[in-house]
């Protein structure tokens, strides 16, 4: 579904990305996973079309750097690691912006654009809340919202920059497992960066590991994982541990 | 029919699905409720405004007046030709020249706010007020026998300021970026302000004409006026309106408008260059009327449900209503003499907009 080969991006003489090459599956969860400034934003931005970029990324067969937006919006979804949340925008209205790639220059929204994204509304539980400001709503709240909105564009691929860091852990796992649900339900391609490692390793299918720009290991979790590669990569010293049920636990470890 | 009839009754039709009950949906953005009051202000305020003046015409002449004037209806007014002149010729172009003028800045001020999502924004923020101060103070200075250039070197003025702040803000900055932009016209703004105070202080003795013109002023609206400025108020309302779901699309920001499949910076370069064309052809023929470009827009977002397709189309019907009756106020207050219409719209507009502020403030906090 999403085809990377030989990707870069420079920003003036900064090498933000190098020689970046993936595929990811129809379907699949693929987890970017990195240091701060590894890249994993500016990868998301990349294939979102929102930065220049050398090498090809290829998103259904649609070259991403040729493509017109308003195409490009059909088919990839981005939600930002903070979202511009205006907070006298009414959640019914906000949700109505992902619409957007659907509709004219100069036209606005059909029945049927409300009628897809009071669906949404519905199935993400926030039916009730369609008149309400967004300012009065709580953080988990805004993320199932954000969430509504990205899935409004109906595009087969999700691109999410750290989706749970504003959550506290109850809401962090809630939001994943909503996501994960929805990918099952609607058949998407989701791509996410995510700073919980052991979280990361729970959910994604599979891992990318980005250390300066750079594609310095990928596969299943329990093949990026390692506290080898970790402890070098993240520059702090990283335990992984199993727990009783078999999943991957990272633990970073305090220098003694 | 008769047969048909029996058969109906004994097998009704399957309940229509509306009976079931519908699926949930949203509803529709709209701005009718606030369009059609806005639109009752401003038609009291038109008829406010030709009511009123020294002399003395009565409410029921003033209205056959105006009905007489609707084509192919053939009413005759039986008003004397002296009253029906003052209304046609002197308090009507008067009353529409201040409606398109008031519709421009607060529909402008709308978009301004909306494009370089600051609150502050005004359609002046771009340079817009500076040009024009210095296109129209360079024609007083120049001499009266130039008296008939003023609006087009206002004009002139305001377009080549906002085109400067543009490109010095391209060049300067990411392309597109509106914080270079902004910076680029308070640079730009500050340069021909000196200017404008340069030549002024050279000329002393026009002090009072430069002055006059700065604080705003409808003293001498004719239809010329009118014609003169009205395919740009047009052509400038027209793009803003078109552009008002854009808008909201921009308010969550230029990153996730990209993403959404809108050409942001496109978008943008359209609604600047209409709202400054507007704009600048408004203030040619008002002089720097403030306030009513951050007022009014404001107002009518505190009052409504904030999207812009109904704080524009609602600030261009109100922002007429309300500079129509600033103006009533600054010929009537301390008639005969008139006190400029900025004063009036700052002395008012202030402290309304404080109120609003406030009461939607303890409102929201129940």
């Amino acid at each position: 579904m999403i085809t990377l080969d030989t990707v870069s991006v420079s920003f003036g003489g900064f090498r933000a990305l190098t020689d970046v090459a993936e595929q990811v599956g129809s379907g699949e969860w693929v987890g970017i996973i990195g240091a701060n400034g590894a890249g994993k934003t500016t990868l998301l931005r990349a294939v979102a079309g929102l930065v220049g970029h050398g090498g090809e990324i290829l998103v259904d067969g649609t070259a991403v750097s040729s493509s017109p937006p308003k195409r490009l919006a059909r088919l990839v979804a981005y939600v930002p690691q903070q979202p511009e949340l205006p907070p006298d925008m009414t959640v019914g209205h906000y949700v109505l912006l992902g619409r957007t790639p659907h509709i004219g220059y100069f036209a606005s929204e059909t029945s049927e654009d409300r009628r897809i994204c009071a669906e949404l509304l519905d199935s993400l539980d926030l039916a009730a809340m369609a008149p309400r400001r967004l300012a009065t709503l709580s953080g988990g709240e805004l993320q199932r919202l954000v969430l509504a909105r990205a899935l409004a564009q109906q595009a087969p691929v999700v691109l999410l920059d750290e989706p749970t860091s504003a959550l506290d852990l109850g809401r962090r796992v809630e939001a994943l497992e909503l996501v994960d649900a929805l990918r099952r339900e609607r058949g998407l391609t989701v791509l996410s960066a995510l700073h919980d490692l052991t979280l990361a390793g729970q959910f994604a299918d599979r891992l990318m590991l980005l250390a300066d720009g750079r594609v310095v290991a990928t596969g299943k979790p329990d093949e990026v994982l390692t506290e080898d590669s970790l402890t070098q990569y993240f520059g702090t010293s990283v335990r992984v541990m199993r727990s009783e049920d078999g999943d991957l636990v990272v633990v970073p470890q305090r220098a003694r | 029919m008769s047969t048909t009839l029996p058969d109906q009754r004994a097998a009704p039709v399957p309940s229509p699905p509306a009976v079931i009950g519908p699926g949930p949906t949203l509803h529709r953005v709209s701005a009718r409720r606030p369009i059609v009051v806005a639109l009752g202000a401003l038609v009291g305020a038109v008829l406010l405004g030709v009511s009123m003046g020294p002399a003395d015409v009565s409410f029921s002449a003033t209205l056959r007046v105006l009905v007489a004037h609707i084509p192919l209806l053939h009413f005759h007014s039986g008003v004397s030709r002296i009253d029906s002149n003052i209304l046609w010729q002197i308090r009507l172009p008067r009353v529409v020249l201040g409606g398109l003028v008031g519709a421009m800045l607060a529909g402008g001020g709308a978009a301004f706010q909306g494009v370089f999502r600051n609150p502050l924004a005004d359609p002046y923020l771009l340079g817009v007020a500076a040009g024009a101060g210095l296109g129209a103070t360079a024609v007083i200075v120049a001499g009266p026998h130039l008296s008939e250039l003023l609006p087009l070197a206002a004009f002139a003025g305001a377009v080549g300021a906002v085109t400067l702040t543009y490109l010095i803000g391209a060049t300067v900055g990411r392309q597109g970026a509106t914080a270079s932009i902004v910076l680029a016209g308070v640079a730009v703004a500050a340069l021909l302000t000196a200017i404008q105070t340069f030549l002024q202080q050279q000329h002393a003795q026009d002090l009072q004409a430069v002055y006059g013109w700065i604080l705003g002023s409808l003293t001498v609206a004719t239809w010329s006026d009118v014609v003169l400025i009205l395919p740009y108020v047009a052509v400038s309302a027209v793009v803003l309106l078109a552009h008002r779901r854009l808008l909201d699309v921009l308010r969550v920001g230029e990153d996730e408008a990209d993403s959404l499949g809108v050409r942001s910076s496109r978008v943008r370069i359209t609604v600047v260059a209409a709202a400054t064309l507007g704009t600048a052809a408004a203030v040619a023929v008002s002089g720097l009327i403030g306030f009513v470009g951050i007022i009014v827009p404001h107002t009518v977002r505190l009052t409504t449900n904030a999207s812009y397709r109904v704080v524009v189309p609602v600030s261009m019907i109100g922002g007429a209503a309300f500079l129509i009756l600033a103006d009533v106020a600054a010929r009537t207050v301390l008639a005969p003499s008139e006190i400029p219409i900025g004063v009036v719209t700052a002395f008012v507009g202030a402290p309304f907009f404080l109120f609003v502020l406030r009461s939607r403030r303890v409102g929201r906090s129940t």
